[in-house]
C-alpha cells in the first residue's frame, strides 16, 4: 500500500482497483476486484444479479467503505489519505468534496420529489458550489435542453415519465461538471420504448469523451458504445476485454452461460 | 359501416360530454334531518336560563379574559416553537451514529415522556425551592454571579419550560418517524452530488419528512392550546385561569366556562383550517394534482361533480419555481 498515490498524469487511469474487498457483516460481496478504467472510456460492467456490481459502483464514490485492497479515482485514494505509511480516514467534508467530481445515476432515478426538474438540476451547484442562482438556472436550462426536456423544466418528478425522470437525473449529475459518471442500470426500471431516449443521451455523452462506468443489461449499447467490458460474478471479475470480443466470443464457461441467458 | 352510421351511434362525438350528474336524494334527506335536530338543540340552549347568555356575551370580551387569551396564544406559540425545534434536534441526535448523542436524546425522551406534564410544570415553578440559589460560575469554584431562582424563572417562563420541554420529547418521536419515512435513495442521491450531511438533512430529507410530520404537529398544536390551561396550577393568568378568577368572584361558573370554551373552540377551528393549507403546501410533488379545498369538497358533496383540482385551486405561491 505504499507509493501507490502518484501525481495525476494524463495517461493515468481514471479509476484503478486492486484487490478491492467489501463485506456486509460476515458476507463478503466483493472478493478482490482488479480493474482499470481509462480516461474518456465507456466502461461496461455486466453480471448476474447479486454479483456485486452496484456495490462496486458505490465504493467508487465512497457510498460504501471498502474493507480491503486499493481503490483510487484520478490518482487519489477513495475515502482515505496516505500519511507517512498509515491510512487515515477522510472526514465527511473531505469525502463530500471528492464526490462533487463524480456523477451518479441510479436505477430508480432518485430525483428530489419536492423540487421541479429545474430545481433538481440547480440544487447541488447552488448549495454545494455556491453558484449564483441565475447562472445555475441558465446552465440547467441548457442541460435540460440537451437531454430534450427544456419544456418540462417546471414539472415535478411525479409529472414526468420514467424515461424523462432518468434524463433529468443525468442532467442533475452533469450540472456538477463531473470528470467521471457512474450509471447503475439506468434503464432497468424503464418501459422498453423509453429506454432509447436515455441511451441516446448516454451515447452523446460518450461521444464527447466523458469517462463513464455503466452497469447495464443493454448488451446492444455495450457492444456499440463500450470501450471495455467486465463480466463479474460472485464478487470477482471473471472476464474482461473489448465488448465486441467478450460478447461474441466469451472464454469462460460462466460468461457463456450468462450471455446465453441475456442475449 | 359508413361515417353517417357511426355519427348516429355517438352523436356529437367531438363535443364535450353533457350528461346529467348522478343525483343524491339520500344526502339531501339526511341533511334535512341533521338541520332539524341542530335547530332543536339550539332552541334548548338559547332558552335555558342556566346558560345566562347575556353573561356569556359580556364575559367573552371581558378585559381579563382577553388578556388571558393573549397569554394562552403566546404560551402555545412559544411552547410549540420550542417543541418543534427541540424535537428536530433530539430526532437528529437520536438518529446520529454517535452513541453519546443518541443516548442523550433517548434519555431525555424517556424522562420527559415518562412523567406527567402537570408534574413538570409544578417542578419548574418550584425549582427555586430545590435550588435555593442558582449559581452561575465555575462549578465548585467561586460564585461571581448569584441570583435567586425565583426572579430568574417567572411564572410564564416556568410554564413555557414545562410545556415546551415536554413537547420537544413528543415532537422528537414525530420528527424521527418523518425522517425515517424518507426513501434512503434520497440521502444517497444528495450525498452522491457532494452535499454535506447537514445540507442533505435541511434541503432534501426534512422537506420531504414534513409531509409526515405536519399532520401530527397540527394535532400537537391544537392539543397544546388546550393543555396550556394546565399552567393555571402555577397561577399563570392564561385563558382558563382568567375565567377561573372571574367565576370564583361572581359564581357565574357555567356562563364563564361557556365563554372560555367558545374562545378555545374558535382558536382550535382556526388552527385546523391553517393545518389544512400547510398540509396542501407540503403535498406538492407527492401527488400529481392537489387535494380539493374544503369548500370545493362541500360543493362536491351535493353536486356529485368530480373534484375540481389543479390550477384554479392552487394556493398562491404553491406553483413550481418560486420555492427556494
Ligand atoms: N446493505 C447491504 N447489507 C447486506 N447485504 C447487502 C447490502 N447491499 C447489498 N448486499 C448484498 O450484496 C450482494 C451484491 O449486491 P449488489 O447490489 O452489489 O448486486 P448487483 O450485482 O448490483 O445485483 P443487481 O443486478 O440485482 O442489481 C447481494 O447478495 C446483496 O444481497
Ligand atoms: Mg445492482
Amino acid at each position: 500500500m505504499t507509493g501507490l498515490v502518484q501525481p495525476p498524469t494524463s495517461d493515468q487511469p481514471m479509476v484503478k482497483a486492486e484487490g478491492v474487498r467489501k463485506s456486509y457483516g460476515l458476507v463478503e460481496v466483493l472478493k478482490g476486484i482488479d480493474l482499470e478504467v481509462r480516461r474518456n472510456e465507456v466502461f461496461c460492467l455486466i453480471g448476474p444479479s447479486g454479483s456485486g456490481k452496484s456495490t462496486f459502483l458505490r465504493c467508487i464514490n465512497h457510498l460504501e467503505k471498502i474493507n480491503g485492497g486499493f481503490l483510487s479515482v484520478d490518482g487519489e485514494l477513495v475515502g482515505y489519505r496516505m500519511k507517512g505509511d498509515k491510512l487515515h480516514e477522510l472526514k465527511d467534508r473531505e469525502v463530500a468534496l471528492k464526490r462533487r467530481d463524480i456523477g451518479m445515476v441510479f436505477q430508480r432515478f432518485n430525483l428530489f420529489p419536492h423540487m421541479t426538474a429545474l430545481e433538481n438540476v440547480i440544487e447541488a451547484p447552488v448549495q454545494v458550489k455556491k453558484e449564483n442562482r441565475t447562472d445555475a438556472k441558465e446552465r440547467a436550462m441548457a442541460l435540460l435542453e440537451r437531454v430534450g426536456l427544456a419544456d418540462k423544466a417546471g414539472n415535478y418528478p411525479t409529472q414526468l415519465s420514467g424515461g424523462q425522470q432518468q434524463r433529468v437525473a443525468i442532467a442533475r449529475a452533469l450540472a456538477m461538471k463531473p470528470k467521471l459518471m457512474l450509471f447503475d442500470e439506468p434503464t432497468s426500471a424503464l418501459d422498453p420504448e423509453l429506454v432509447g431516449d436515455v441511451l441516446d443521451v448516454m451515447r452523446g455523452l460518450a461521444e464527447e469523451g466523458m469517462t463513464m462506468i455503466v452497469v447495464t443489461h443493454e448488451m446492444g449499447f455495450a457492444r456499440e458504445v463500450g470501450d471495455a467490458l467486465v463480466f463479474m460474478d460472485g464478487g470477482v471479475v471473471v472476464e474482461s476485454g473489448h465488448p465486441r470480443d467478450v460478447l461474441t466470443d466469451p472464454q469462460h464457461e460462466r460468461t457463456k452461460a450468462f450471455l446465453s441467458k441475456v442475449l | 359501416m359508413n361515417s353517417s352510421d357511426r355519427g348516429e351511434v355517438t352523436p356529437g362525438r367531438h363535443e364535450n360530454i353533457k350528461a346529467v350528474p348522478v343525483r343524491h336524494p339520500g344526502r339531501w334527506a339526511g341533511a334535512l334531518v341533521v338541520i332539524v335536530l341542530a335547530l332543536m338543540l339550539l332552541h334548548a340552549l338559547i332558552y335555558n336560563p342556566a346558560f345566562e347568555w347575556n353573561v356569556v356575551g359580556d364575559t367573552l370580551f371581558d378585559s381579563q379574559i382577553l388578556h388571558g387569551l393573549v397569554v394562552t396564544l403566546e404560551l402555545t406559540a412559544l411552547a410549540m416553537v420550542m417543541g418543534v425545534l427541540g424535537g428536530i434536534i433530539l430526532a437528529v441526535m437520536r438518529l446520529s451514529p454517535n452513541p453519546l448523542l443518541s443516548g442523550t436524546a433517548w434519555f431525555y425522551i424517556w424522562v420527559f415522556r415518562g412523567t406527567p406534564v402537570l408534574v413538570q410544570l409544578v417542578f419548574w415553578n418550584f425549582l427555586a425551592a430545590i435550588w435555593a440559589k442558582l449559581s452561575i460560575g465555575i462549578p465548585f469554584g467561586p460564585e461571581f454571579v448569584s441570583t435567586s431562582t425565583n426572579t430568574l424563572i417567572p411564572v410564564f417562563v416556568a410554564a413555557l419550560l414545562g410545556l415546551g420541554l415536554n413537547e420537544a420529547a413528543y415532537m422528537a418521536e414525530i420528527v424521527r418517524g418523518g425522517l425515517q419515512s424518507v426513501d434512503e435513495g434520497q440521502t444517497e442521491a444528495a450525498h452522491a452530488l457532494g452535499m454535506s450531511r447537514a445540507a442533505t438533512l435541511r434541503r432534501i430529507v426534512l422537506p420531504q419528512a414534513m409531509r409526515v410530520i405536519i399532520p401530527p404537529t397540527g394535532n400537537e398544536t391544537i392539543s397544546m392550546l388546550k393543555t396550556s390551561s394546565l399552567a393555571s396550577v402555577i397561577a399563570l393568568e392564561e385563558l382558563y385561569q382568567a375565567g377561573h378568577n372571574i367565576f370564583s368572584r361572581t359564581f357565574q361558573t357555567i356562563p364563564v366556562l361557556i365563554a372560555v370554551s367558545i374562545w378555545y373552540l374558535l382558536l382550535t377551528s382556526i388552527l385546523t383550517i391553517g393545518q389544512y393549507y400547510i398540509e396542501r403546501y407540503y403535498a406538492r410533488g407527492a401527488n400529481r394534482t392537489l387535494p380539493p379545498t374544503p369548500l370545493g369538497r362541500l360543493r362536491n358533496l351535493f353536486t356529485g361533480k368530480p373534484v375540481p383540482s389543479g390550477k384554479s385551486d392552487v394556493v398562491p405561491g404553491l406553483e413550481g419555481g418560486g420555492h427556494v
